[in-house]
């Protein structure tokens, strides 16, 4: 024997020792062994190996053992499943046990054990546990219930656990009650439409008699549940609200909280003369404020909700606006929370006030904070008339401090006041030219531009100072050259003998220098309407404007009311409806508040996807999109010779100048626009366009300025893509923000066989940007660039360049989720910036992909249906010859067809970069826009992803 | 309901995970880190993220941060008043919630996670429930289990949870019965640079360790009860009581506990018991400025103003201070640029002044923001709001119990804006 074998055999000796131990007859030792085993297992050693030996110790006595055997259990039995199966005896046993604690902790672990297997044998325990005479038992078993459920809900059904679970709400014990609304609850979250959960005036009264006695978390399940209910009358509506009331004084603010739910939402039942509608109001206040002295954390929340809360009744906090005011060591999402509260408390009565409080906020130190303020101030002059001048002077004073953010800040608020109070403030106008040229921000820029223009009447020099705008106007961003077009030609219109001259140079400069197809368009149309006729020139560009409103920021009414239902949960804090953004809703129930007293009926839509498009509207004063939106399609419809009210902002701008070129389009073809739009989806797809950012083109644009017209055509035709693999449009991958002013926006493509990342670099910075150079972090394929990325000259500001990389699949591979992510890091001279991105999976697909038919046959047999997944493709109106087509241009191979009854069975096989087949069954039925595809592939995580690429293919 | 738990140390380490459901991979957690990376100081984190296919709730405590992940709606404060309530055991357990404790007591803080939640649903949170259970570690059974291998595991399951007084163990004995009330309060105030207040409220809290035998059955009665409109209690509190009586009637946890929480709102007068007469200021130009800074009495009840800390963030731009104290001592944080000057006690015969001239990094500009002041105090014996508590009745219980009640008023988030 060597001594060797002590140094490396020391772990098996130790597993070896702790094995005779825990065999020892002596109840002592055996306890002993089993508590190292269990220290072991702790810091994270693998003492799987001993699993039959511990087992054993299971039948004991002795509660500690016992507790010990099962932390063990719970922590291999996965691992171990066939193992496993020799410890269902003893949970068997133990939930016969005399002693209730001892049942209640085998049924607790009997439903921690994650095995398949196990399951079944488990099922007569629990529900003996489930009629159990003990509540702690039957409480423990509720939840089991839940957990079984997770694991094999088809089984929970069989065998009637749900009928129990519910006759559980009826339990005497207030803490089963809890238990087994918080397991129905959940249950119900993958069951939209079970009505588990069927509340009726006994289950309410026994939930309400158990809201009084159960523990805080219980309660805050009961709320939630309460909430749910849509009561029959004001009457039963007030008494419930009583018996909440009370939990608005809990410690545990998540109670308080969905206990204010359950009231908001009762509330609206109540008649408005009622007494008790207004001591409610009243009691209302106290909880909420108290809920801003808790932790950072809890604030946040708060603060999201009462955001709602206050737009629903604005009279509960209506005297509170103190609470509100900002600490100087508040949390920065905390400070932006309450400044955007104080906002909208603002009233004639407080405006003094909040105004002091801004004031003061605008000399803080956190820019974006300070930036909120600036605007927060002009929110106030549009909303409060009376405060409107004081708020004017207020910025005036800002803008003297000359610091710049706080100036630029100051004169986009400026131009939105110019707009709600026409012919009030301009006299500051020469205030505001001082500080022209501190300017920096294009949206600063634009605003100002845009005052110019406006009052260009008003202003002397306004030529000049346009003048000075346009030497270098290339090197302006999108949104200050469109508005410094149409300033000058306003200015044009206003005072036409001295500016002819300025007005034909940024005509020309937008329409022969830019590249930029939505100024171009923009310049055409204008000079079109000049040229033709100056006087509709006239009406259309110096149109009145419609007044900005009040309040363009809140929430529209319908989703307002649904988030109210929604208090205190994930949708309040981000404001959007649940179906919006929870993972697998399907069929979300939409929530309504109950009409008012009366008309009790239950009010549940079956829609799901109308609110789901409903997202919420940025914070902003300028007017709302879909106004905007409304009057541009307007215009549309018309010949842009008679007047629509123009496209007012800038934001406007950009729409209406893609839009006004669609009714351009029209009305030019004529009938001939139908062959035109053919494959490429023409004009319908010029209409869809103009939903989606405008930048969208502009690579494939090699526009010859011969006149408008040709050009018009020659838009249609750059449009289409040649037909091959499918390459998503480009996406900003890295913003301006995050990039210090390095604007990355990218998309891939696979080009003859060769992976391709094809990205546009901008310089939103004010400094040359050199040195780029790029590197991947490790990712499920294994993609790498192929070469180094290529950007020869330095990119000076406010320019783009368009950078193409040769990607390989031969880097380290490391598995990413989502499977398709991959980690950037681009280099330049400023930084190094990281950013992710998600490439389609179709990229990978390989130009061998296509399979014999009788190895496809083969290998479909052989993949086992566990690693086949299906999918639906919705609206898609394509031949299945026409699908194939589409799907061979990206790699995916059809091999075979068959119709069956109508439907076109295709069946098609793919191959990744890295070997991995991916074999396909696509369903498709004359008539019926939903194609159905089946999956099949060895390693069934990449099926997602596919899916995803064939969707996306198909549909583009 | 709660998937999983990472906890990530402020420099973005996760050095522990718990799941209560199946297994979340930890790179779940870039997306937090990739947050945190953004937000650049730890505080300033969002405490809701949503990703792909989680949703991250997290809060920052003790330099580490509690990360829990849920995959379905789930009611955030929910979470977030969990996630508190873990940290508050680990540091009822260990003392201090930091990661070297909370590494050092790995097992322990697992068998805690498994005791206080099943499939997501919280299980037991009180303390003495828990305490019940799993033995807090002291020094000499942190040794005994290091030389047997033994764990904390207690062998006796959770006979509270059978009653319906969870929050309180059976069978407690005592020989001292005594019975402690602390009452705090804090002033939340901002003042402006005048002196006047924008804004006042007083966060009271009483707090209380109560050792006494068997089940005893208490009630605490105040002179002014009518003062307290915005309550919350602990559980054992019994609100119609309250409602109707405006006495607290409980029958008490074991130990130490918070009985109530209350606050005076800003729209009853709050006395504000010091003035601060300041004045700070930077030169247009010569990169220098003055501070010049005196605090006195204002309405402090006949009480004197102990432990008086003032704390002035200065703007990145001051290189170094040079000042006089005529009272206590004062420092200059160069990394943080942070003045601390610590008063002590408030003389109203002398008052105390800090003053002196501050430099700025040469060719800085003048600094746009003003600091703001904060200031710390205590005033012992005293409730600013001017509660009291009249009296304390025992029922349920034969024996006599010592019972005491303490007041102090501290300075919470007390800024005054310059």
């Amino acid at each position: 024997m060597t001594d060797s074998k002590y140094f490396t055999t020391t772990k098996k000796g130790e597993i070896f020792e702790l094995k005779a131990e825990l065999n020892s007859d002596k109840k002592e030792k055996k306890k002993e062994a089993v508590k190292k085993v269990i220290a072991s297992m702790t810091v994270g050693k693998d003492v799987s190996a001993l699993f039959p030996d511990v087992v054993n110790c299971m039948q004991t006595d002795n509660l500690e053992l016992k507790k010990l055997v099962y932390l063990y259990l719970m922590n291999y039995a996965k691992s171990q499943p066939d193992m496993a199966i020799m410890a269902v005896n003893t949970f068997v046993k133990d939930c016969e046990d005399p002693n209730p604690l001892i049942r209640a902790l085998a049924v607790r672990t009997m439903g921690c054990i994650r095995v398949d297997k196990i399951t079944e044998y488990l099922c007569e325990p629990l529900r003996k546990c489930l009629k159990d005479e003990d509540p702690y038992v039957r409480k423990t078993a509720a939840v089991c219930v839940a957990k079984l459920h997770d694991i094999n809900a088809q089984l929970v059904e069989d065998q009637g656990f749900l009928d129990t679970l519910k006759d559980l709400i009826s339990d005497s014990n207030p803490m089963v009650v809890a238990n087994a609304v918080a397991a129905l609850s959940e249950i119900a979250e993958s069951h939209p439409n079970s009505n588990l959960l069927d509340l009726n005036p006994q289950t309410i009264n026994k939930l309400l008699t158990a809201l009084n006695e159960c523990t805080e978390w219980g309660q805050i399940f009961i709320l939630d549940c309460l909430a749910n209910y849509t009561p029959r009358d004001d009457r039963e509506s007030q008494s419930i609200c009583e018996r909440v009331t009370p939990r608005l004084s809990h410690a545990n603010s998540a109670v308080v909280l969905s206990a204010v739910k359950v009231l908001m939402k009762f509330m609206e039942m109540l008649p408005k003369d009622l007494d008790y509608y207004g001591t409610l109001l009243k009691k209302l206040a106290p909880p909420l404020v108290t809920l801003l002295s808790a932790e950072p954390e809890l604030q946040y929340v708060a603060l999201r909700n009462i955001n709602l809360i206050v737009q629903r009744r604005p009279e509960i906090l209506k005297h509170e606006m103190k609470v509100f005011f900002v600490k100087y060591n508040d949390p920065i999402y905390v400070k932006l929370e309450k400044l955007d509260i104080m906002i909208r408390l603002a009233s004639q009565a407080n405006i003094a006030q909040v105004l002091a409080e801004l004031k003061e906020y605008a000399t803080e130190v956190d820019v974006d904070f300070v930036r909120k303020a600036v605007r927060a101030i002009g929110r106030c002059a549009i909303k409060v008339e009376q405060s409107a001048e004081r708020c004017v002077s207020t910025l005036l004073d800002l803008i003297q401090t000359k610091v710049n953010y706080v100036v630029q800040e100051a004169i986009v608020v400026i131009k939105d006041i110019f707009r709600k109070y026409p012919n009030k403030y301009e006299s500051v106008i020469a205030t505001l030219c001082e500080n022209l040229d501190s300017l920096d921000e294009p949206e600063a820029r634009a605003a100002m531009i845009w005052i110019v223009g406006e009052y260009a009447e008003r202003i002397d020099n306004a030529d000049e100072l346009l003048e000075s705008f346009l030497e270098g106007f290339h090197d302006e961003s999108t949104q200050v050259q469109l508005q410094l077009l149409t300033a000058i030609v306003k200015l044009f219109l206003k005072k036409p003998t001295e500016t002819q001259e300025l007005v034909q140079q940024v005509l020309s400069l937008a329409t022969q220098d830019s590249d930029n197809p939505d100024l171009r368009d923009r310049g055409y149309i204008y000079w079109r309407l000049l040229s033709t006729d100056p006087v509709a020139a006239k009406e259309v560009v110096l149109a009145e404007k419609p007044l900005i409103s009040e309040e363009t920021d809140l929430i529209e009414p319908t989703l307002l009311e649904e988030l109210i239902c929604h208090i205190g949960t994930l949708a309040s804090v981000y404001h959007k409806p649940p179906s919006a953004f929870v993972e697998g809703s399907r069929g979300v129930q939409h929530k309504r508040l109950p009409g008012s007293a009366g008309s009790g009926e239950s009010v549940e839509s079956p829609d799901t996807g109308s609110a789901a498009g409903v997202s919420d509207a940025p914070p902003a004063v300028i007017p709302s999109q879909g106004d905007l939106l409304g009057d541009l399609l307007n215009l549309d419809l018309t010949p842009p010779a008679t007047t629509g009210p123009p496209p007012p902002a800038t934001s406007g701008m950009q729409l209406g100048a893609m839009d006004l070129l669609g009714g351009g389009l029209d009305s030019l073809m004529g009938d001939e626009s139908e062959p035109l739009g053919g494959d490429l989806g023409g004009s319908s797809a010029m209409g869809a366009g103009f939903g989606a950012p405008p930048a969208a083109p502009a690579a494939s644009f090699s526009a010859p300025v011969s006149g408008g017209l040709d050009d018009l055509f020659d838009l249609g035709g750059g449009v289409g893509m040649p037909m091959g693999a499918y390459s998503p449009p480009k996406t900003v991958w890295l913003p301006a923000m995050k990039g210090k002013g390095l604007e990355i926006s990218g998309t891939f493509a696979r080009r003859a066989g060769v992976i391709q990342m094809e990205m546009t670099l901008t310089n939103k910075a004010m400094s040359v940007m050199t040195d780029f150079a790029i590197q991947f972090n490790r990712n499920s394929f294994g993609l790498a660039p192929a070469g180094p990325l290529q950007v020869l000259t330095p990119l000076s500001p406010n320019q783009s360049i368009e950078v193409t990389l040769p990607l390989n699949t031969v880097g380290p591979v490391m598995k990413m989720d989502p499977l398709n992510n991959l980690q950037v890091a681009v280099k330049n001279n400023i930084d190094v910036f990281y950013f992710s991105c998600q490439y389609p999976i179709s990229m990978l697909f390989v130009e061998d992909g296509k399979m014999e038919r009788q190895v496809f046959l083969a290998t479909w047999k052989d993949i086992s249906n566990d690693n086949e997944a299906q999918f639906q493709i919705k609206d898609c109106h394509l031949s299945s010859d026409a699908v194939s087509n589409k799907l061979q241009g990206s790699n995916i191979f059809t091999i075979a067809k068959r119709t069956v009854d109508g439907q076109d069975m295709l069946y098609q096989s793919t191959k990744l970069s890295n070997g991995i087949w991916v074999l396909a069954e696509l369903r498709v039925q004359t008539g019926n826009p939903t194609f159905t595809v089946c999956l099949k592939c060895r390693a069934p995580e990449v099926s997602q992803c596919v899916f995803q690429s064939y969707d996306a293919v198909l549909k583009n | 309901m709660i998937n999983s738990l990472f906890l990530i140390s402020h420099s973005g380490d996760i050095f522990l995970e718990k799941h209560w459901k199946s297994v979340i991979s930890r790179s779940v957690c870039d997306y937090f880190l990739e947050a945190k990376e953004k937000a650049g100081d730890p505080e300033n984190v969002a405490p809701v993220l949503q990703t792909p296919h989680h949703y991250l709730i997290s809060i920052y405590r003790g330099k580490l941060f509690f990360l829990s992940v849920t995959q379905t709606e789930v009611p955030p404060l929910f979470v977030i008043e969990f996630l508190h309530r873990v940290a508050d055991t680990f540091q009822d357990y260990f003392g201090d919630c930091s990661e070297v404790l909370i590494k050092e007591n790995t097992v322990t803080v697992y068998e805690l996670l498994e005791e206080m939640l099943d499939n997501g649903f919280p299980l037991a949170t009180e303390s003495n429930v828990l305490k019940e259970m799993i033995r807090p570690p002291t020094i000499l059974r942190s040794v005994v289990n290091t030389l047997t291998g033994g764990s904390n595991v207690g062998g006796t399951l959770p006979t509270g949870q059978l009653s319906n007084v969870p929050w309180r163990r059976a069978g407690v004995k005592y020989t001292n019965n005594e019975a402690y009330f602390d009452v705090i309060e804090e002033i939340d105030a901002i003042l402006d640079k005048s002196g006047t207040t924008v804004f006042a409220e007083i966060q009271g809290v009483i707090e209380a360790c109560v050792k006494l035998t068997g089940m005893p059955d208490l009630t605490l009665s105040f002179m002014n009860p009518r003062l307290l409109d915005d309550v919350s209690f602990h559980p054992c509190v019994r609100f119609k009581r309250w409602e109707s009586e405006h006495v607290l009637s409980f029958i008490p946890p074991d130990g130490n506990f918070r009985l109530m929480s209350y606050h005076v709102s800003s729209q009853n007068l709050v006395a504000i018991p010091v003035y601060v007469k300041q004045n700070i200021s930077f030169l247009e130009t010569g990169s220098c400025g003055r501070l010049d800074i005196t605090i006195g009495p204002k309405q402090t009840m006949g009480k004197t103003v102990e432990s008086l800390m003032v704390t002035i963030p200065m703007p990145k731009s001051v290189l170094s201070v040079n000042l006089t104290a005529t009272q206590g001592t004062y420092t200059f944080d160069l990394t943080t640029k942070v003045v601390l000057w610590d008063v002590g006690k408030l003389n109203p015969q002398k008052l105390p002044n800090l003053r002196g001239s501050i430099s700025i990094q040469t060719g800085a500009p003048k600094p746009e923001e003003n600091p703001s002041i904060n200031i710390d105090m205590k005033l012992q014996q005293l409730a600013i709001s001017g509660l009291k508590v009249s009296r304390l009745d025992m029922y349920g219980e034969k024996y006599k119990p010592f019972k005491g009640v303490k007041y102090v008023t501290k300075a919470g988030k007390f800024q005054v804006r310059t």
